[in-house]
């Protein structure tokens, strides 16, 4: 799906958003009458700190107005921007910082979704992303964390070494598949139908408080681990 | 646990006064940052809760897989502490390392009278594992602003030798405040990543002096990435450690609006700059190219008199 | 990775009360060793995961070594080895001895 398909299948009545320097801002308002702000990134634009603070803005913005709006993070985004400059400036913080941002305004009311269409990666990933309530996807998407070329040159192992390996765990590769099986992504959504629809039935969900995706990695056989290992650590020190 | 004990020195004042963090084991981080015998580890290394998919590599590892996370005393008051490991695997987060922090951080957030604190030594996210390391990073990130909205103070503290890179650096981001000594840098992509991609003539990772102006524990402190400098010592993030967590500041939407205005104003006044001796110019350094020498004293006292103004942020 | 696991009878208990000690780290030319006094008096375990095969004769030389020159009775030894020289073994065998007797120099 086109961004634009997207758009019109999340708001058939029509939006607001529009596209600026890769960047993507304004309302729409659901069919069953919910309104929504938008952010995300688009044309796998990397996230720098003159992005993040524009995204960081807008979230800030819908959690002062106070009025529990959904926010919906649409992403095609590269990996955070890769520049001295932006190092320099402590692009940690601004990607922190957008992040903060969503998690506040989810806790204050406003249900964050995630829409993965396209690409992203990295710092990027985990600062758009992977900072919403719950994060679903477009078949076709391709989250990674890194690119097995660029695994390959930094653990010294040929590519179809890693491609190989691959194939026995979804714990380190990239795709869609191997996200939702670690439980990042909550949702694969069906493009053949209305995404406003879709994307309802997940506000009218009781909104899960806890962070569950541990869990679901462990349910999806994609983290064996990590939910016992937090869960009894939890215990130890509420124990004692 | 006993790890001092391989130097072959008592463990007394004197010995960890002049014992370098930067040197020390994460071990030996926890015993000296808390009160004499107050730490009680969970899931220690006799549990051998060791990560899952490092053989499928061929890789060695380790029986507390790179992470401490228990609970002691500092100054007779209790804190949660947790601290990584720079030389296991880079101190990158894998899945159960990360899983550690995580449920550390939960706690944190229901108990909510005990503060936390996280000693960081990471490259960043375990590539072996590095779905597995995203989501931890981002589970932590989520734990860290759940324990900061419920009034838990969590300080961070970065001086190891692998930095505080990556997701590391994300998770700093989402603290009530950092620490930061010489040793530390604190990054999003390290110096070769950003020279692969980009170029020698972007950055060029050999450039030592170049990395540290960058990513380095002096500028940060000095543009605000971290509140505090640190000595290369025990005490001295100890020190730290008590003062930040007292002068926590509040998660809520006031001081993300501040945070918001205090990132904007330094794009505003720093984003023309090309390199660090530019930035600390306008801050009005008059001998910028002569910060990277200074003493710790002298940098203490630069960096008070330049700071930038905290403004309830963060 | 290879297993390596020599059980010895050790010519007496390891002074001391502590139940356990950790030294070392896993890194590149190191390796951590976890010792537990979870044995009979005069037995001596120690068990190795390495990811360099085949030197298992070296390891079970060093090893007899430590156990004829340390006597660590009731004592399990635990290895993760990053790739260690022998000395580097030796170093950290006789480490983890003295961390759990609560030797103090």
């Amino acid at each position: 799906m086109t961004l634009d398909e997207i758009l019109a299948s999340l708001f058939p009545k029509g939006h607001e958003v529009v596209l600026d320097h890769g960047l993507l801002s304004g309302q729409g308002r659901l069919p069953g009458g919910a309104a929504v702000t938008v952010i995300g990134v688009d044309g796998r634009t990397a996230v720098g700190i003159d992005e993040a603070i524009r995204l960081s803005a807008d979230v800030l913005d819908v959690v002062k107005r106070g009025r529990n709006d959904a926010i919906l993070v649409l992403i095609d985004s590269d990996s955070q921007r890769m520049s001295r400059r932006d190092e320099l400036l402590g692009l940690s913080e601004f990607l922190a910082h957008l992040a903060k941002c969503l998690i506040v305004a989810d806790w204050a009311g406003s249900h964050t979704i995630g829409l993965l269409y396209g690409h992203t990666a990295a710092g990027a990933f985990i600062a758009t992303a992977m900072a919403t309530r719950t994060l679903t996807a477009l078949p076709g998407a391709d989250p990674a964390v890194m690119d097995l070329p660029s695994m390959s040159r930094v653990t010294k192992l040929p590519v179809e070494v890693l491609e190989e390996k691959a194939k026995s765990t979804p714990v380190f590769a990239p795709g869609l598949q191997n996200m939702a099986q670690t439980g990042a992504v909550a949702a694969v959504l069906d493009p053949t139908m209305s995404l406003a629809m879709q994307v309802e039935a997940i506000l009218v969900k009781p909104a899960e408080s806890a962070d569950t995706r541990d869990r679901l990695g462990k349910e999806r056989h994609g983290r064996p681990k990590a939910a016992d290992i937090a869960a009894r650590v939890y215990g130890l020190a509420r124990g004692g | 646990m006993n790890s001092v004990l391989v130097e072959g020195k008592d463990p007394d004042a004197t010995w960890w006064s002049a014992h370098s963090w930067f040197g020390a084991s994460a071990r030996e981080r926890v015993r000296g940052l808390l009160d004499a015998d107050s730490f009680e580890e969970f899931i220690g290394p006799e549990h051998r809760e060791m990560s899952p998919h490092l053989s499928l590599f061929d890789l060695p590892e380790q029986f507390d897989d790179g992470m401490i996370v228990g609970r002691g005393l500092l100054d007779n008051a209790p804190v949660l502490i947790a601290a990584q490991e720079g030389r296991f695997m880079g101190g990158a987060f894998g899945e159960v390392h990360g899983a550690k922090l995580t449920g550390l951080l939960r706690a944190a957030r229901d108990i909510r009278s005990m503060p936390v604190l996280i000693l960081f030594d990471t490259g960043g996210v375990r590539l072996q594992e590095a779905n597995a390391g995203e989501l931890a990073i981002s589970e932590i990130m989520r734990a860290v602003i759940e324990a900061r909205l419920a009034g838990v103070p969590v300080v961070g503290l970065v001086g190891g030798r692998a930095g505080c890179y990556g997701g590391g650096s994300l998770i700093a981001g989402c603290c009530s405040a950092v620490a930061v000594s010489e040793h530390g840098r604190i990054s999003v992509s390290g110096p070769e990543v950003i020279e692969t991609n980009r170029g020698v003539e972007e950055f060029d990772s050999k450039d030592r002096a170049l990395v540290w102006r960058t990513m380095g524990g002096k500028h940060r402190r000095l543009i605000g990435g971290a509140e505090m400098f640190a000595d290369d010592t025990v005490p001295s993030f100890r020190d730290a450690a008590r003062r930040l967590i007292k002068r926590a500041p509040p998660m809520n939407v006031a001081t993300l609006d501040a945070e918001q205005y205090r990132l904007g104003k330094r794009i505003e006044r720093f984003g023309a700059c090309a390199d660090a001796v530019d930035v600390w110019r306008s801050m009005g350094a008059t001998e910028p190219q002569a910060i990277p020498a200074l003493a710790y004293e002298e940098f203490v006292a630069l960096a008070d008199r330049l700071e930038e103004p905290a403004l309830d942020a963060r | 990775m290879e297993h390596l696991n020599y059980r010895h009878t050790a010519q007496q208990r390891a002074p001391g009360s502590k139940r356990m000690a950790l030294v070392g780290v896993v890194a590149s030319g190191n390796l951590e060793v976890l010792v537990e006094r979870v044995l009979p008096d005069r037995v001596c375990e120690v068990d190795i995961r390495t990811a360099a095969a085949g030197f298992g004769e070296i390891w079970r030389l060093v090893v007899a070594d430590f156990v004829e020159r340390r006597s660590p009775g009731g004592l399990k030894l635990s290895i993760n080895d990053g790739g260690a020289r022998p000395d580097m073994v030796s170093l950290r065998l006789a480490q983890a001895v003295r961390a759990i007797e609560g030797e103090r120099l």
